[in-house]
């Protein structure tokens, strides 16, 4: 049984179709890669996923579970989380206060979530009680990842978590996604750093136009030279 | 110069009762996005439903202020549930006008139910002290005190309680809250609880500084929106400092224009924002 | 009633109908065509009602008198006056987005109305300027011809600017500003002639007011009067649509009327004030409106494309 199957989607905005029968699949172990050219419904499909745009048709199974259409609050209270790519934290609100809403919805205290995020994150302990929308934009992005694994996730939503981010920091950031897969946790990552993202992939999806093109382990779609020169840069 | 200190004092207080509309109008703009238009006429029924209190249990007007303030946020909670969460998801501009038409509805209800003459909460003048040149009424420092523990309990709510920072959070940015889980029905309800509480404070507040009016709220709204746009839409401590600083303004002006162009000075100080730095002057988020 | 008493009703009524039809008429041109909210109705309506009437009334000790000018001088004088404000005003809010511009022009048609209160040396503050007389003697009949021609005239002339290339790229920018914009249109330009002209057609509106009722006074353009009954037209009848807004323009007023005779027949006891609870019932009734059919009574008819038989 998959962590996360979803099938056949077309779903988009206002009746216009951005995926075209897109399917998907995460195992428990796994960190997917989606990639493909600008407009191929990459951040769409994730949104899908998590309720945020409409689906035409389509099955979406998260474990044993049917959750196609099914609003974010119930994603939240399963196990999913998402950290979109902007946007992606409340500016006006310390970091210490965005990480303890992410796990607003579920009870008792934060103490124990807290210190496993700081364990990932320790420059997030440091700077606890600084403005979030004052900080860098790698410091953001640690906040964003930060506040969904409050929740203790069994299925990280990544969209793009590299946009923007210096080379180091890039490095950097698939660390930490290696780590936080190593704790158990399943990773679903849309990215532009199409190569670097691969290396790390356990497996990958190529997407263009809404449809599925390639899907393939990380290191064979590396290895593609089609998918290496249409997707990845040359 | 003496002057130029008693209307700042005339300032402060009309400041502080500004303030309170402000911050429930400036959160209500922050979570829901939209202009209450019939922001001020919750403060007005929030000052009616004082005097009710005041004159059928016959208690005086600091006990009343509780109880006005649980109904005003009832009512509020009430009018959103019942009619702004069905027109939400259309256009916002039928909320604008929805909330319009809340504003002439509450207008009329008041004119019905009480009557369109002054009224005021306690009979008879008070006495007003003298400080030197300075004249202030007693009411006035009862006034800025309760103001100012209300300010120190939104002030707590906001940063302490989970509810608070949902809120904030919220009127950050309202797609990342829905996407981490918070119920936003609920942080809604909340929202227009507390507005609603704080506009009928304010209400109350500025019936006994002046009198009670069916349009006393509908002439303080122009001046709140002022007051909200200065401080930067959805950040309460903002609409504080806005209020303060429109409430100085307007009574300061009266030095150099007619006392009646008052709310014109709340005007053009919104407009200069508007066009000048449309996030208002409270720097802080991106 | 007897007859004679109906009919009069019936033309005093349609002649604030006809009126009424014109402010929403050039709300629509801001509103429905451009998507400007402007709230600040009462205020080119105030405009064009206080021009008219200190150009055509004879020499006054209380307000700026004497001009004497004939009707359709002082009609043209209003919008002359009304275009350099609506011009300003428009400069003013032009990259305001819904809400900032609904407080926008609320505000300033307050500062408008707060104006002709003070300045009493121009308008005779709250006493009003009275003795604003019908061009040729007429009587409300008569004037009611006046009235139809102009509402015919309006309604001529924004349907054809509706059906115009100007039209067009007007309903464009409505729809989506920033397409047109990166087709090259200059957005700002086009909204602000739309703003112009219907501010120009509220002062019309407010010109034939004045001649109508003979007297003005600051409390005929409180929100109320001045711009929430045109708005509930416009939204009523169909926004972005000129038939729409005359027809809102009937439906509202005849409903309002009859809020008089519900209002008669209440028991004071219950309703306290005959007129607030006629307020009240307006409120109510738009309340529903919008819960229930936001788009009103007529949706909105793209005219044909060049070609195209129907839309």
């Amino acid at each position: 049984m998959s962590l996360l199957n979803a099938q056949g989607l077309y779903a988009g905005y206002g009746g216009v179709d951005i995926l075209r029968g897109t399917h998907l699949r995460v195992e428990t172990h796994e960190i997917v890669v989606i990639v493909g050219p600008n407009g191929a419904g990459k951040s769409t499909a994730m949104k899908a996923i998590f309720g945020l745009v409409p689906i035409r048709q389509g099955r979406i199974d998260y474990r044993d579970e049917n959750i196609t259409r099914r609003p974010p609050e119930q994603m939240v209270s399963r196990g999913i989380a998402y950290v979109p790519q902007e946007a992606n934290v409340f500016p006006s609100l310390s970091v210490l206060e965005n990480l303890e809403l992410g796990a607003y919805a579920l009870p008792g205290d934060n103490r124990q979530r807290l210190e496993k995020v700081y364990a990932i994150f320790p420059r997030l302990k440091e700077r606890r009680r600084q403005q979030a929308g004052l900080m860098s934009g790698g410091e953001r992005q640690m906040v964003a990842m930060g506040r969904a694994l409050m929740i203790e996730p069994q299925l990280l939503m990544l969209d793009e978590p590299t946009a923007g981010l210096s080379p180091q920091l890039i490095d950097e950031t698939f660390e930490r996604i290696a780590e936080i897969n190593a704790l158990g946790i399943g990773v679903l990552m849309v990215e532009q750093n199409a190569r670097q993202a691969l290396t790390i992939a356990s497996r990958g999806y190529v997407l263009a136009t809404g449809e599925n093109r390639y899907e393939d382990t990380g290191p064979a779609l590396l290895a593609n030279p089609e998918v290496a020169e249409m997707f990845l840069g040359g | 110069m003496i002057e130029v200190i008693q209307l700042l004092i005339n300032g402060i207080l009309l400041g502080s009762i500004l303030a309170l509309g402000a911050i429930g109008a400036t959160m209500i703009f922050g979570v829901l996005r939209f202009a209450h238009f019939a922001h001020g006429d919750l403060m007005a029924i929030g000052a009616y439903f004082a005097l009710s209190v005041v004159s059928i249990f016959n208690l005086p007007i600091l006990l009343a202020l509780p109880v006005a303030m649980l109904l005003t946020a009832g009512l509020a909670v009430g009018i959103d549930q019942v009619i702004y969460r069905r027109i939400r998801q259309v256009q916002p501009v039928i909320l604008l006008i929805s909330s319009f038409a809340t504003a002439l509805v509450l207008r009329s209800l008041i004119q019905m139910i009480w009557g369109s003459s002054n009224q005021v909460y306690a009979t008879g003048i008070q006495m007003p002290w003298q400080i030197g040149p300075l004249i202030l009424k007693p009411d006035h420092l009862l006034i800025f005190a309760a103001a100012t523990g209300l300010v120190v309990f939104v002030h707590f709510f906001l940063t302490r309680t989970r509810m608070g920072k949902a809120m904030r959070a919220m009127s950050d940015n309202m797609n990342l809250a829905l996407v981490t889980g918070i119920p936003a029905n609920r942080v809604i309800m909340w929202t227009w609880a507390i507005g609603g509480a704080l506009a009928a404070a304010a209400g109350v507040f500025l019936g006994m500084d002046t009198r009670l009016h069916p349009v006393m709220g509908w002439t303080l709204l122009l001046p709140i929106f002022a007051a909200t746009i200065l401080g930067g839409i959805g950040r309460p401590y903002g609409a504080i400092v806005g209020g303060l600083v429109i409430g100085c303004a307007m009574e300061l002006s009266t030095l150099i224009i007619p006392g009646s162009y008052k709310p014109a000075v709340a005007f053009a100080i919104m407009v200069v924002t508007l066009i000048v730095r449309p996030q208002g002057i409270i720097k802080g988020a991106a | 009633m007897e007859i004679t008493g109906l009919l009069a009703y019936a033309v005093f009524f349609l002649n604030l109908v006809g009126i009424y039809a014109i402010l929403a008429l050039g709300l629509n041109m801001q509103w429905g065509m451009t998507g400007q909210f402007n709230i600040g109705i009462a205020g080119f309506f105030a405009v064009g009602a206080y021009t008219t009437a200190i150009l055509t009334t004879g020499p006054a000790e209380n307000w700026l008198g004497g001009f004497n000018l004939p009707f359709l001088v002082g009609l043209a004088g209003s919008i002359m006056i009304c275009l350099p404000i609506a011009w300003a005003v428009g400069r003013i809010t032009a990259r305001l987005r819904t809400d900032y511009l609904a407080i926008a022009t609320i505000g300033i048609a307050e500062i408008i109305r707060l104006f002709f209160l003070n300045e009493s040396w121009l308008s005779n503050g709250t006493r009003g300027i009275p003795g604003i007389e019908k061009p040729f003697g007429l009587a409300n009949v008569g004037y009611l011809l006046i009235v139809a021609v102009f509402v015919a005239l309006t309604y001529v002339l924004v349907e054809i600017a509706r059906r115009s290339p100007w039209g067009r790229v007007l309903r464009a920018i409505r729809d989506n500003e920033q397409a047109t914009a990166a087709a090259g249109k200059d957005v700002a330009r086009f909204r602000l002639q739309a703003f112009v002209v219907g501010a120009c057609i509220m002062a019309l509106g407010g010109g034939l007011y004045a001649h109508f009722v003979g007297f003005i006074s600051p409390e005929a353009f409180r929100p109320l009067y001045g711009t929430f009954l045109v708005w509930v037209m416009l939204i009523a009848g169909g926004s972005g649509n000129n038939k729409g807004a005359l027809l809102g323009a009937l439906v509202v007023w005849l409903i309002w009327s009859s809020t008089e005779m519900l209002a008669g027949i209440m028991p004071t006891a219950l309703i306290g004030s005959e007129s607030a609870f006629r307020i009240f019932l307006i409120g109510v009734l738009l309340q529903i409106i919008l819960v229930s059919r936001p788009q009103g009574l007529l949706p909105e008819q793209r005219p044909p494309m060049p070609g195209e038989k129907h839309p």
